[in-house]
């Protein structure tokens, strides 16, 4: 895109304007994404030490092998589903941050409009996958060991509850940062349709909840890669 | 108010969004990436899952298709980050304070997969005691359920 139009000889310290050429409340959330990026990144690193420091673990393409409709015996099937949702979703929200530029209501609610379907389709995908492990026996502080378990390390040893903990816990934290960015979305779209920021001039407001989603759809790139590739 | 962002005096310049065919262009050709990548990945994946199924599979060569996997995650990471959120667009200064710290992650990882792999190390030096119990087959006939011959269970 294209670069701000900017005179020659700026001087950017020089006072009266923001240095960084980014509105306030947009460098904030750029900074509060950064901090959250730590967060996860601490959780996913804690992740890969204990799974380091275990002489087995157990092989995500015998654990997450199921598929709605589909039955068993497929992995990685289900889960580039919700990949690709989330894909998707992550462009209809570019979209809508693009229609906002060229201040078109009616484009920004219908874009808007299918980023909360793709984050709704999205979550209806976690909750049928932790229901599906539930009742395979994973949960919090609980693994499925009886032998020939889905569960069981890859060199057949008995697991430990590590791996379900991990796993609930960062897809947990993850589905959480999704739904509230699916509640984000819909109150930006309460506010287009209510012509607010028509009013205000600029669509700024729909730029930054756009940075937080797309924010939720980068996490899920290293959630995917550590759970279910790796 | 054209220069304006609501009640913030401060003055920013507004990017130039005259041309909007050719970011609903670069858009789609972002998507078409990140798509093209995650089936890459996809494959890759399928790869290692075949490759367990043969017992003596070779682990340098799971090892390196990992290391691809992890690069191509890396690649759609920057896709997202500099088209879909912009920040290839803003000024170098303001991308480099967020890029900067992220820097720490490098040293993160290295430190806490040496710290990780070296406790599992030392605790099977030490306190084997703790080792992963193999599941019960030849020695004791199972009680519930049938019995796993070894090397039955991935």
């Amino acid at each position: 895109m294209a670069q701000a139009a900017v005179p020659a000889n700026t001087k950017w310290w020089g006072g009266g304007r923001s240095p960084f050429n980014v509105e306030y409340g947009k460098l904030m959330m750029w900074y509060f994404l950064m901090s959250d990026a730590f967060t996860f990144g601490a959780f996913l690193i804690a992740y890969g030490t204990v799974r380091m420091s275990s002489n087995s673990w157990p092989d995500p393409n015998h654990v997450f092998q199921s598929a709605p409709f589909l039955g068993d015996g497929l992995p990685l099937v289900f889960v580039s589903l919700m990949t690709f949702i989330l894909i998707v979703s992550s462009v209809t929200m570019v979209l809508a941050v693009h229609e906002g530029h060229n201040m078109n209501r009616k484009g920004v609610i219908k874009w808007l409009l299918w980023t909360i379907v793709g984050g709704l389709a999205f979550l209806g995908c976690q909750a049928w996958e932790w229901t599906h492990l539930f009742h395979e026996g994973a949960w919090w502080g609980k693994i499925p060991t009886y032998a020939g378990s889905h569960f069981l390390n890859a060199d057949g040893s008995i697991p430990s509850t590590n791996f379900s903990n991990f796993f609930f816990t960062i897809t947990g934290f993850h589905g959480f940062h999704v739904f509230s960015g699916v509640v984000i979305n819909v109150i930006m779209l309460i506010m287009t349709m209510n012509g607010v920021f028509d009013r205000k001039g600029h669509y700024l407001m729909i730029e930054k909840a756009g940075l937080y989603w797309h924010f939720v759809d980068l996490v899920w790139v290293f959630v995917f890669l550590c759970f279910y590739l790796l | 108010m054209e220069n304006q962002h609501g009640m913030s005096s401060e003055i920013t310049f507004h990017a130039d969004h005259s041309d909007s065919k050719s970011m609903v262009r670069k858009i789609i050709r972002t998507t078409v990436i990140l798509s093209v990548i995650t089936v890459i990945e996809l494959a890759l994946g399928y790869a290692i899952f075949f490759m367990h199924k043969n017992p003596d599979y070779s682990r340098s060569l799971v090892l390196a298709i990992k290391g691809v996997i992890v690069i191509l995650s890396l690649a759609k990471a920057f896709y997202i980050v500099s088209i879909f959120m912009h920040l290839g667009d803003e000024l170098r200064n303001m991308i480099m304070t967020i890029v900067v710290p992220l820097l720490l992650f490098v040293w993160f990882i290295a430190a806490f997969m040496w710290d990780g792999n070296s406790y599992k190390n030392l605790r099977n030096k030490y306190d084997p005691h703790h080792k992963e119990q193999k599941i019960p087959t030849e020695s004791k006939p199972a009680e519930h359920g049938e019995g796993v011959k070894p090397g039955s269970v991935h």
